[in-house]
């Protein structure tokens, strides 16, 4: 089969039907994911074909239908939670870092844990601070839970076959305006492994980390920085737990400066993470400060106006990526 | 009841009260820290029920759950290895005392955020119901969890799906320190499962036999009819010298009141591990262990060496138990993160 364009949604329907016509163990529940096909139509025609025990449409009970994907889980089950926004996903908190995070653990080893719970989360158009919240800080800060955070229709469709693929209990954060997101699917192509950085763009004079949407934000800065003579290089991270620093590690030797771009708040978010480890592992080579691009500190306000100002732009990357290039450059004044 | 059934009903009273005696001693040595949940008094729930199930059902658990496991069958030495932290506990000194987990016999575990056991009772009955098999999930939860949302969740999906779970209240009347007419609008749980519709009923729980029987045919229904059933065990949990004093003086409810936050009384149950002999507490009319062996005694099932019998051989048991749990090593970080990474298989992450 060829490459075809299609929509993330789609990528990630593929993704699900492939691994349930493979593998009778797999089973999805969420809000409205059977007869509905899904807030996103992410699991669309899937209740068709497998029927409700396999599609599973539940109350609006998200501690206990993801609690009750962690027992399934630990019978040896391969349950695809459905949370339809990360906003949600509070409620369960319990079930994913008291007991998928744990349980393997805890256990001694006893138990396998192949869970995988996907949510959109970020900002989309105008939800309301209740409905447009970043959450992979809190995520990130659970050992035993694994993060993807796919951007592309490629990885959306590689990294959730390999999540339920997988023992390990994984998060799939997924992000509200990339369901409507085009791009190429190869399914026959070879997939990195799930957690493997990617290198989406060469350049030698700053590193762009994205993950999840901010990665087309920092594609289209670094396109806009070929003209004013910076290349950057963009590596999207792919993964949040664990993350890949070899790659970045690599590039930053390479480059010398780097900038993390995430809608996270600023305060505490994912991008304070990777510039701490990065700065710790590549002190010696850099030329600038660690910097990030982020979202304000605020609860993301209605007005559309200000919900635009309150997460990174390109033109922010931008000015960023500036900053930091004339910054301890032989060739350039501050 | 055949008499090696009763036999073994008494044996196991016998081990869970011993063995959770030898625990608190551990506790009181200083060879066991954190949090210990002892179980003396409830032990007509933990017998009757489990002794009803087959080995391919499952059971999930709480964080008073030492006896759970043992009556299902895991060797109480390692049971206390874990309560001692040592590598060759259950959960390999991963979890301790509020986290026991023996996979091989299907006891998934003990969970001490206080209603989560119901999440994860109906995911296992999810999938047993998936793979229409004629297995059924035992939850154990207190009269204090059923005020947890994930209780009236999981009910409602349970009975929504017709899972094949057997809802186990241990209803000791108390939540930590908070009596159930205080914690409670409804303090009958099992009426609550009217509003799922589920089938429901309350049984003396400090008679085994009753909480057998009442269990025996609920997981009859259940493997039947796949629907959920509820079960209220009415109990009580013992603890240091407060049940002894019979305080025929007072209502015991005062009793109970002012002991539990006299802090000499406090302090005195913290220090000393034993609980009340079963004379005292024949006298007060409330050990499960008295009944089943008068009954047993009284049936002409059994004769008073013959306890004596069964006395020293969880005697022996337990002590052994504690000398295992002490010889056993302590557990390296290296296994800690082996366990941590032990569903990645051969997958680098590096």
């Amino acid at each position: 089969m060829a490459k075809e364009d299609i929509f993330y949604w789609q990528a990630l329907n593929r993704a699900l039907d492939a691994e349930m016509a493979g593998d009778d163990s797999v089973f999805i529940l969420g809000e409205d994911v059977g007869l509905y096909g899904g807030s996103y139509r992410v699991t669309e025609g899937l209740y068709a074909k497998y029927g409700p025990w396999r599609v599973r449409d539940t109350p609006i009970s998200e501690t206990s239908f993801t609690g009750l994907g962690v027992g399934a889980a630990m019978t040896g089950l391969r349950p695809v939670v459905e949370i339809m926004t990360i906003n949600f996903a509070l409620l369960a908190l319990d079930p994913l870092v008291n007991m998928a995070a744990k349980i393997p653990f805890m256990s001694g080893g006893q138990f396998p844990m192949p869970l995988v719970v996907r949510m959109p989360g970020g900002v989309a158009k105008q939800l309301g601070a209740q409905h447009s919240q970043r959450l992979e800080h809190t995520l990130m800060n659970v050992p035993g839970l694994r993060i993807a955070v796919p951007a592309t229709p490629q990885d959306a469709y590689w990294q959730l076959r390999q999540a339920i693929a997988s023992d390990d209990p994984i998060i799939l954060l997924e992000h509200d305006l990339l369901y409507f997101s085009k791009g190429p699917l190869d399914v026959e192509a070879v997939p990195l492994p799930m957690h493997r950085a990617a290198v989406c763009r060469a350049g030698r004079d700053v590193t762009l980390v994205g993950y999840s949407r901010s990665v087309e934000l920092c594609l289209r800065a670094a396109q806009q920085l070929e003209d004013v003579g910076i290349e950057a290089e963009v590596i999207d991270l792919r993964s949040l737990s664990p993350i890949d620093w070899e790659t970045c590690i690599t590039s930053v030797e390479k480059t010398h400066r780097f900038i993390v771009v995430e809608e996270d708040c600023r305060f505490a978010g994912a991008g304070a993470e990777v510039a701490a480890t990065l700065s710790e592992r590549c002190f010696f080579s850099l030329d600038a400060p660690a910097q990030r691009v982020a979202a304000l500190d605020i609860p993301t306000p209605f007005n559309g106006s200000l919900e635009s100002a309150s997460i990174p732009t390109v033109e922010d990357i931008i000015s960023a990526a500036q900053r930091v290039c004339s910054v301890a450059d032989p060739g350039v004044k501050p | 009841m055949d008499r090696d059934t009763l036999r073994a009903f008494l044996r196991d009273m016998l081990l869970a009260r011993a063995f959770e005696e030898a625990a608190a001693e551990q506790y009181t040595k200083g060879n066991i820290e954190g949090f210990l949940h002892l179980y003396p008094g409830e032990e007509a729930v933990a017998v009757g029920v489990i002794h009803a199930t087959e080995p391919a059902d499952y059971v999930v658990s709480t964080y008073r759950e030492h006896v759970h496991a043992l009556v299902r069958g895991t060797p109480p030495r390692q049971v206390m290895a874990e309560l001692l932290g040592r590598r060759d506990g259950i959960s390999r000194g991963m979890g301790g005392s509020m986290h026991l987990f023996d996979r091989e016999r299907r006891f998934m575990g003990g969970y001490a955020i206080v209603g989560e056991t119901y999440p994860v009772a109906i995911g296992v009955g999810y999938a047993i119901a998936m793979r229409d098999l004629p297995e059924v999930a035992i939850c154990f939860f207190g009269d204090g969890a059923v005020n947890q949302g994930t209780f009236h969740e999981s009910l409602n999906m349970a009975a929504l799906w017709r899972l094949p779970v057997l809802f186990v209240c241990e209803n000791n009347h108390y939540q930590i320190g908070t009596e159930i007419h205080r914690h409670s609008a409804v303090t009958e749980v099992f009426r609550r499962a009217a509003a799922y519709d589920i089938p429901a009923e309350r049984v003396d729980g400090m008679d085994v036999f009753k909480v057998h029987e009442v269990t025996s045919r609920m997981l009859r229904e259940i493997r039947s009819s796949g629907g959920p059933r509820l079960v209220e065990c009415e109990t009580y949990r013992l603890r240091g010298h407060s049940m002894a004093d019979p305080g025929s003086y007072r209502p015991q409810i005062e009793v109970m009141a002012y002991t539990s936050t006299d802090p000499v009384s406090v302090a005195i149950r913290e220090t000393v591990p034993a609980y009340p002999s079963h004379e005292q507490l024949a006298a007060v009319g409330k050990d499960a262990i008295h009944h089943v062996t008068e009954h047993g005694l009284g049936a002409g099932h059994l004769d008073s060496a013959e306890v004596d019998g069964i006395k020293s051989e969880v005697q022996q048991l337990v002590q052994e138990a504690v000398e295992f749990a002490q010889q056993s090593p302590e557990p390296e970080m290296a296994d800690a993160w082996r366990y941590l990474h032990v569903n990645r298989r051969n997958e680098s992450l590096t």
